[in-house]
This record gives C-alpha cells, structure tokens and sequence, in this order.
C-alpha cells in the first residue's frame, strides 16, 4: 500500500481537522444555516463513508453528496434498453460489474442473466473486443457508462477496433457529461450550495479550466480533490478558507494527478469518436441538455443503438422516489419516505440506492447512525 | 453410494482394481455399471484407501462406543464446494471441501471424526483432474485426523454442471461440557481473530485471471479444529467461534451482534489485511472485510481471557497473527462499528447480493 497510506495518516488527519475547526470558528457565527458543500462525485462520496468523515467534521459542516454516480443517474429506460440487447439471440452483451444490479422497468440485467441471456462482466471495454476478436460468430455490445473518466477509453476501443477490422463489435453508449449537470443543479431554484468537492478522475481528462463558470458565474469555489480521506479533509478545508476570505476560485488539490489542462490525447480520441446529443435523460434528475454523448455517425458501424432496434421507451421514475431532491441536497437520505423502507440495497426503488457510490446506499450502508435509527426504528 | 466401511476385525475384503485407461470422463461412468465402478475404483477408493476402507456397503457404520469416547453430543453438518477454478494457489475443490466441513464441525466445539464425498462430475472432464483432487482430498484428510467413510457419484451432461461439484457431510463429537453459540457474547467480551483476512477471495479472483494481476495471493485454506482445541483447552470463556468463510469477518459479526444482542465495536487499524489483499480490493472496490477466508477464525472470550487465549492461539501453526479486533459494547445491539484509522466511525452491515460469486 506505498503510496496511499500516506494519504490515509491520522495525525494529518488530526492536524487538518484542527485547520477546518478553526475556520468554521470564525464563519459559522456568521450564518443561519450550515456551510453546505457538495461532492459531485460518487467516488468521493464512497471514501467519506468509508472512511466515516462526516462523524469527524464540524456539525457546521454539511457534505451534499452529488449526483457523480454514473450507474445511479441510469434512467430505467435505458436498463430496459441493455435488457433488450442482451436478450437478442446471438448476443453477449458486456457490461462493468456494478451495472448488474440496476432495476430496469422489467428486470436487472442480473435476472436476464439468470433467464438465459449471455451477459457478462469485463473490468475493460478492451475485453469486451478481445471477447468480439474471440467470437466472430457472434455480435458483443459493450454497455459504456460513466463521465469523461471511462469515455477515453471506450473511444479507444472503438478506434482500435475499426483499426483491426472487427465488424461484430458495437457500443451501447450512455456516457454522460459532468459540466451541463453541474450547471443544472446550480440553476435549481431550491439549491443552497456553498461550494464544490470537484471530481478528480474527470479532471485527470478535462482537466480544471471547464469548472471556471462556476466561479465566475455563480460565484461559487470549487476545489478539484482526490479520493484518499485526506485529500478530502485537505480539499474541504480549502474551500472553507476560499469563503472566509470572500474568494470563488477553482483550484486544484488533486495536482498529482490532474493537470490543469486535462489529458489532450484523452479528449482527442473522445471528441473523434463522440458528440454531444441534444439532451440526456437522468433518473432523478430528469432530462438535461447536452449531458450526454453519442457515437459520431463516421463510427456509425460500432452504435448499437443504430445497428440493432432498441426499444428506447422512456419510463419515469417511480412517483414514491425523491432521489431528485436528494441529488440536489435539498432533503437528506432519510427524509425520502422510501428510505429504508420499500427503497433497500437489495431492493433499490430509487437510483441512489443502486450502487455504493449513491448517497442513500451509502448512508444505508455505512451512514450517518442515529439518523438512520430514527429512520429504521420508526419504520 | 458406496461404502468405505472399517471392517470389524481390521482386515479388509478388497476387490479388484483397474485403473481405468480412458482419458476423460463420459456418461457411460455414470451408468451405474462397470464403467462407473472402475471411475470410482481408480479414482476415489485408491485415494481414500487405508486398512479400514471395505468399499461393501451402501452406508458408513460406526460403533457409538467409540464415538461416546469423544464427547456427550454429535454435530452433523454438509456444505457444497462449487469453487471456479477447481486449482487455486494455496489449494483446489478438494482440499477445500474437506477443510470446510472439517471447520464447520470443529467451530462448534466438535472433534472431527468422519466425512462422506458426494461429487456431481461433467462429462469431458479429464480423469487425470479428478484423481489430483481425490488425492488433495485424501492428504487434507489424512493430515486433519479424520476418514472419508462413503461417497456417491453422479456425471451429468456437458454445461449441466461446471467441471466438479464436490458436496462433504461431516460427523464430529462434541466435548464434553463445551457449548459454544453466537449468541453467548456479552458486553465487555473481545473478540479475536488467527490473522490476516481476506486472503481466499483474493487467491480465488485473482486465479479467475480476469485482472491478469501477478500478485501472489495464496488462499488460507487449512482445518482449524486442533486451533480450536487449543483454544478451548487454553481458555473456558470462549463464547463462541466461527470461521469467517463467505460474507468475511463482516458477515459474522453482524450474525453474532443479532444473536447476542450487543453492539460490536471493531477498530480498523487492530484487523489484520495483507498490503496485497489491501490493494487488490482497492483496484477492484472491494471491501476486505467481506472477502471470504477459509482458514480464518473469528471468536470472542471473556475480557480478563483474552490475553491467555490469543497466547494459545499464537502458539499454533496455524494462529500465529492471532490478534484482538475489537469488543461488545452494550450500546446500539445488533450494529456492528468500525472505528476508521482516521477516528471517524462507519456502520459495518451485512453484504447486500453477492460480492463475488463461486468462490467455495
């Protein structure tokens, strides 16, 4: 474990959290609500639960946990649609392993799996070629998911296998783009945020200069940070000291990593192989413009969703299900009337629920523990 | 079902056997014929053999005198070994299958006496395989002190099975005065486990090669009931014990914390995790904590004990890296609490699903 436990070590932790202490010393007097900041990204969301970071920080303090989980943010149209796929005779459809168990209107690609369908896990969508180069008798799609973190390398991949002629390989493409989001959750009438946790694996690609609207136009700072728990006390008390002295800055914390001009080569082979769509559906979120990619008709060859007829039904999230307002920070997990009740991990009604990147699996799972005693012993 | 029968007076009616000359398994050895006789002939009955073993009868039989020489109660239990791939670094099925029933019997206090072998075998399997694992099965056997006594045989079409199903039953007696159940913990006992975790499920996925890592990750699978015996012998609080197969550590606490009625408070930097493993799970996002062992032990003593059993667990081969992680509290019964590394706390839950599948 060299070089991450330096980023786990708890007299550091000890030392920041007296820094944070003494900055919300000196603002927190001057508010009527708590210094809300959110992290946009389910990875950070995962290392604050992991690692309990809400228990050690200033009450003061509220962390809103974001809407930066890919899987979570799938609309269960899009699930029917991969089902769909799968379920096609001559098909493996491949797929990362935490898309499994994401609810469609019928079943999880889990249940297809377990009715017949040759569904299967890979770790790269460059496996999912390989499986294609292996089986030219069948056609492999690939489910591609995620921000700009996983999208290089699914155009590589697609690149690659123009490169090598391999005609029985095509892309489901439900990649989704983090900046529009951002700017529709700022635009959200109910919305008090008073800061940014930045995503770092997405700005290993695009890098810091995309974020500068959120400074400039509204006002807020954002910090770009790692995923080790101290990157996360180290960036929150950068945009703790950012509000106390009066600054919205885009900085970054995560400069091992992310290069303030992202990874050129990356966003070459992405903007070669994608473009934007007019607008993109979001379970919870509903529809926003231009936050997702489709594959550019020069590449029309490797979409699955102009090779094979998908059904493409939009199905609307269950009425019971707040998962908007919780994306949005306006209410807490267990506000939601679903939490905990008929909304489980194992079975999520509501995206946040799906995959332990979503702020209710992870306050169900390792959460906040009174709050969720209150919830679960009233239920 | 054939029997592996001890005979009466210790001699021993053998029949004839031939080793059969085919290099994989058909349908026709699971004919119940001639064919199948040879299969298990060669394959099961050479490597079980001992002075005792009669293959006569359709069942084990045991003189109770013997068995009332152990103890006062008889523990009984069968699990199923569906493990892919059948070889792994530190094991294979058949090792596995007799030290999982084995641990099964010991952790509630049972000497373990003796297993039967059911095995579900796919056609087009290479006898070469199964002979390698009967042979695992036999040594793990031997070395643990107990006897496979019968068995039973099936093959079944191509795709019907993966390649080997093995299924154990095990009889053990138990001591005598020895009464060992999860829910016996009371607030203030500490719980400890014989060393570093997680070590099987990583062994197994990384043998799976879809990471293509070189790490080297052996599985830690081993019979734990002379560790256990040890314990006991050692220590007379010893509430409960048991080993931390599917679900990790993280599965067993939760199931005692329920059965007790106590809340469980664990430290993170107390539980032990091989760097590797730590990093394996980091790449993969898994939770060490859930990641199955099956040569791990988790059991709790009385507080003013603790330090007398972990001296005895750490003077056995296979407890050394015995240590203490954590201790029943009366607050919040029925939670398990991991105090982080960085004195920020975290709910430790039972595992929604599966977090890997087939990996015993």
């Amino acid at each position: 474990m060299k070089y991450v436990d330096e980023f786990r070590d708890p007299e550091k932790a000890k030392f920041l959290l007296r820094e944070i202490d003494k900055i919300v010393a000196a603002i927190a007097s001057e508010r009527d609500r708590p210094i809300s900041i959110m992290e946009v990204c389910g990875g950070h969301t995962h290392s604050i639960f992991k690692y309990g970071i809400e228990t050690i920080l200033p009450d003061a303090i509220e962390l809103i946990h974001g809407p930066g989980c890919p899987v979570c943010v799938l609309p269960m149209g899009r699930v029917d649609d991969c089902v769909a796929l799968a379920e096609m005779p001559n098909m493996i459809f491949t797929t990362f392993g935490d898309a499994m168990r994401v609810p469609g209107s019928r079943k999880s690609l889990m249940q297809a799996r377990a009715e017949g369908a040759d569904v299967r896990m890979v770790y790269s969508p460059l496996d999912a070629l390989e499986l294609a180069r292996q089986n030219p008798e069948k056609e492999v799609v690939f489910f591609g998911l995620g921000f700009e973190t996983t999208m290089p390398s699914t155009a590589l991949t697609i690149l690659q296998g123009e490169a090598d002629g391999i005609s029985n390989f095509s892309l489901f493409c439900n990649h989704i783009t983090i900046i529009p989001t951002i700017k529709a959750i700022l635009d959200s009438p109910d919305l008090q945020l008073d800061g940014f946790l930045g995503p770092g694996h997405v700005s290993m690609v695009i890098g810091t200069d995309p974020y500068r609207f959120i400074s400039e136009h509204y006002k807020r700072p954002l910090v770009v940070a790692g995923f080790e728990p101290l990157d996360v006390l180290h960036s929150v008390w950068m945009v703790l000291k950012q509000i106390a002295e009066g600054r919205a800055e885009i900085e970054n914390q995560y400069n091992r990593i992310v290069p303030d001009d992202g990874n050129n080569v990356a966003l070459e082979s992405v903007s070669k192989v994608f473009q934007l769509r007019e607008f993109f559906e979001w379970r919870g979120l509903g529809s926003i413009d231009h936050s997702g990619v489709r594959v550019r008709d020069a590449y029309a060859a490797y979409d699955a969703e102009k090779k094979f007829s998908v059904p493409a039904i939009k199905i609307a999230d269950p009425k019971s299900c707040q998962c908007g307002e919780v994306l949005k920070g306006v209410i807490k997990p267990w506000d939601c009337k679903v939490f905990g009740r008929a909304c489980k991990p194992e079975t999520p009604l509501g995206a946040l629920m799906v995959s332990s990147e979503g702020a209710c699996a992870a306050y169900y799972q390792y959460g906040d523990i009174e709050k969720i005693h209150e919830t679960t012993d009233a239920a | 079902m054939t029997n592996l029968e001890t005979a009466e007076n210790g001699t021993t009616r053998r029949r004839r056997r031939d080793r059969i000359n085919v290099p994989t398994v058909t349908l026709a050895h699971g004919g119940g014929g001639k064919a199948m006789r040879d299969l298990i002939d060669d394959v099961f009955v050479s490597a079980f053999d001992n002075p005792s073993l009669a293959p006569l009868e359709d069942q084990a039989r045991f003189y109770l005198a013997d068995l009332a020489g152990h103890g006062d109660r008889l523990a009984f239990t069968t699990d199923s070994y569906v493990v892919s791939p059948l070889f792994f670094p530190g094991g294979d099925i058949g090792k596995l299958a007799v030290c999982g029933t084995i641990n099964d019997l010991a952790v509630g206090g049972a000497v373990p006496l003796y297993l039967s072998c059911g095995a579900i075998i796919e056609e087009g399997v290479e006898v070469d395989t199964l002979r390698k694992i009967a042979r695992s099965m036999a040594d793990a056997a031997n070395d643990a002190g107990v006897q496979i006594v019968t068995g039973d045989t099936k093959v079944v079409d191509r795709g019907a099975c993966d390649k080997l199903f093995l299924n154990t039953t095990g009889v053990g007696v138990i001591r005598t005065g020895i009464d060992l159940a999860a829910s016996n913990v009371e607030s203030g006992d500490v719980f400890l486990v014989n060393g570093v975790l997680g070590d099987h499920g990583a062994a197994i996925l990384n043998a799976r090669g879809d990471m293509a890592l070189s790490t080297p990750i052996e599985s830690d699978c081993a019979a734990l009931h002379d560790l256990i015996h040890s314990l006991l012998d050692a220590c007379s609080s010893v509430r409960f014990v048991r080993d931390a197969t599917r679900g990790g550590l993280a599965t067993v606490l939760n199931e005692v914390a329920e059965a007790s009625e106590v809340g469980i408070q664990i430290q993170e930097d107390k539980t032990p995790i091989r760097d590797e493993v730590k990093g394996f799970c980091e790449i993969l996002g898994l939770d060490p904590l859930y990641l199955a062992n099956e040569g791990k032990l988790v059991c709790a003593v009385a507080e003013e004990d603790a330090d007398k059993a972990l001296a005895a667990m750490n003077a056995h081969k296979h407890g050394r890296g015995s240590v203490a992680i954590g201790r029943a509290v009366a607050e919040r019964p029925g939670r398990v609490v991991m105090e982080t590394v960085f004195g920020g706390r975290r709910i430790v839950d039972m595992l929604v699903g599966e977090q890997l599948p087939r990996i015993c």
